[in-house]
């Protein structure tokens, strides 16, 4: 009977420890260091403070009530109404730009890409500071639009919204552009003379037939600019004011300001809250239309069905 | 019917919009004016002045040391972890895909504030220490994807037939499994080593005194107004990364980024 039981933990281990071996190094890392530290920003957020800055004994419901304070839900509200527009003008920059980059051939295709991306390799904060350097009071910008009369001499392009917005649109529009131009590359463009030739205007044929058939690139491009858009805060924090400020912004203050770090991880558990609830749509979105979309359009009703090459 | 000008056009803004910062900036290197409403003339002083300073260097020291172990660190758990997750079909890897894969959807910020909280309970030190453990953490997804991407293609008879012809696990790796994984993985160290050098907000979460990297150093030069010389630092700096990006080009052929 032992022995029996001995060869079977031998041969179950024999079967599963090379991989248990070559598992552990990444996942007991990612456990250790992302897991553990994750769920910790929801615990932390019902301890009380201590007054050296760190985190104190026993628990408290002090954060919670705190957060109920008028001026986060309008904090809240800023951080996503202002991802929500940079999400939106990134994709509509991005849909022709990836359309026209999938039409290009083959071989100017790839360094065409490049010179998309090349700006996204520089430094995160270089760009934002060649952003101020662009829309400082004294810089090229300004002066030459005073000089045009577009703008007043005391107006100031920093230090608002407006200029939150334009450094967001700025540093997330590439993301948007790579998986719109994934997906099409993918499309078969023949179909939209199909269409055509069936009687559609040109732009009846762009919505109808190309924009459905990048349905699942336009899903991904909003994620990959939407959910970093809400935890931005080097961007607002440089060229935003104290009326552009968002949950990000809070986040740092509670850290390095007041050392407050249960309530700094009681707000972040609520970024992380906004943050997990698009992702969780986006899965259901994806599960009901998986990738046979176009395929199933191809059978579908006398209205797509027209669209066959 | 003639096709759309538009798209073409949109591309041309959207490009003119990515590249006005940067050229913007790297004439303000040059130019002896501060703010650049106008131009007073070329001049290298601003690169002189970069030179002499201490600070500067001492971050640039830190990004590299940062960087470097950083890199060494996660490509080697991050190829495999690619590696068992392309092997492995098991509902263990299920979960390690989802653990590799959730760090590269969640904000920096989420990151670096969870991180720090973490090494606050512990009682753990801030320094570049600390620094290292948050870039390997996020560097290993990224180096996993890069690689699993190759090994999409990769003919696992390969090592089947190694075996058959005798080889041991040690030939098969080095013979066999190097030699034909190598591009991918130099891609995906080459982007923890980018990422390492590019990251600002964890790295602000995580280090401790005297731990700036360029990225912080920057921030805080920003910050207190001193800011001649960071339009030429970000020319340097940008001229490295370009041509980085353009040599991993060449590694990692049809797959531009990630």
């Amino acid at each position: 009977m032992i022995t029996r039981l001995g060869r079977w933990v031998l041969s179950r281990l024999r079967r599963f420890l090379p991989e248990w071996l070559l598992t552990a190094p990444s996942l007991l890392w990612l456990l250790l260091f992302f897991v553990i530290p994750s769920l910790l920003v929801f615990t932390v957020a019902f301890r009380p403070p201590d007054p050296y800055g760190r985190i104190g004994e026993g628990w408290t419901l002090d954060t919670l009530a705190r957060l109920m304070q008028p001026s986060y839900p309008a904090i809240l509200w800023r951080t996503l109404r202002v991802s929500m527009v940079t999400t939106l003008v990134c994709l509509v920059m991005a849909v022709p730009a990836g359309y026209w980059l999938a039409r290009q051939p083959a071989s100017r295709r790839h360094w065409t890409l490049l010179l998309v991306i090349l700006p996204f390799w520089t430094n995160f904060l270089i760009r934002i500071f060649a952003w101020r350097t662009v829309l400082h009071p004294e810089g090229f910008l300004q002066t030459s639009l005073v000089k045009l009369g577009i703008l007043s001499s005391n107006a100031s392009l920093l230090y608002n919204e407006g200029a939150v917005l334009v450094v967001l649109i700025y540093t997330y529009l590439p993301f948007a552009i790579m998986p719109v131009y994934a997906a099409a590359e993918r499309f078969d463009f023949q179909l939209l003379d199909a269409a055509q030739d069936l009687g559609a205007t040109r732009f009846q044929a762009f919505v109808r037939v190309f924009l459905p058939s990048i349905q699942i690139g336009l899903l991904t491009a909003t994620l990959m600019v939407f959910i970093p858009a809400l935890g931005s805060y080097a961007i607002p924090d440089l060229v935003g004011g104290p009326s552009s400020e968002m949950v990000g912004n809070k986040i740092a203050q509670r850290v390095f300001t007041d050392r407050n770090l249960p309530h700094a991880s009681g707000l972040s558990a609520l970024l992380a809250l906004a943050v997990i609830l698009p992702m969780v749509i986006a899965m259901v979105v994806r599960s009901r239309h998986p990738d046979k979309v176009p395929v199933e359009r191809e059978k579908g009703g006398p209205r797509e069905g027209g669209a066959q090459g | 019917m003639k096709p759309s000008r538009v798209p073409l056009y949109t591309t041309l803004a959207v490009l003119a919009f990515l590249y006005l910062p940067i050229v913007v900036m790297t004439v303000q290197s040059f130019n002896a004016a501060r703010y650049g409403g106008e131009w007073k003339g070329f001049t290298f002083s601003w690169y002189a002045k970069l030179f002499e300073d201490r600070s500067i260097w001492s971050a640039t020291r830190n990004t590299l040391v940062v960087a470097i172990s950083c890199t060494a660190v996660s490509t080697i758990i991050g190829s495999l972890a690619a590696w068992v997750l392309h092997r492995y079909r098991t509902r263990l890897q299920r979960l390690h895909y989802l653990v590799t894969y959730a760090p590269l959807v969640v904000p920096d910020i989420l990151m670096g504030i969870s991180l720090l909280l973490f090494y606050v309970n512990l009682k753990i030190l801030l320094g570049l220490g600390t620094v290292i453990l948050a870039h390997v953490t996020f560097c290993i997804s990224y180096v996993a994807f890069v690689v699993l991407g190759r090994l999409q293609d990769f003919d696992y008879s390969l090592v089947e037939a190694a075996q058959d012809l005798g080889a041991g696990w040690g030939r098969i790796v080095f013979r066999v499994l190097l030699p034909v994984l190598g591009p991918g993985i130099l891609a995906g160290a080459m982007l923890a080593f980018t990422l390492s050098v590019d990251d600002f907000v964890i790295t602000f979460f995580v280090a401790g005194p005297g731990s700036s990297t360029l990225p912080v150093h920057i921030y805080s030069m920003i910050k207190h107004g001193s800011t001649t010389v960071i339009n030429a630092l970000s020319v340097l700096f940008m001229t490295v990364t370009f041509a980085v990006v353009v040599i991993s080009q060449f590694f990692s052929r049809n797959r531009p980024v990630h």
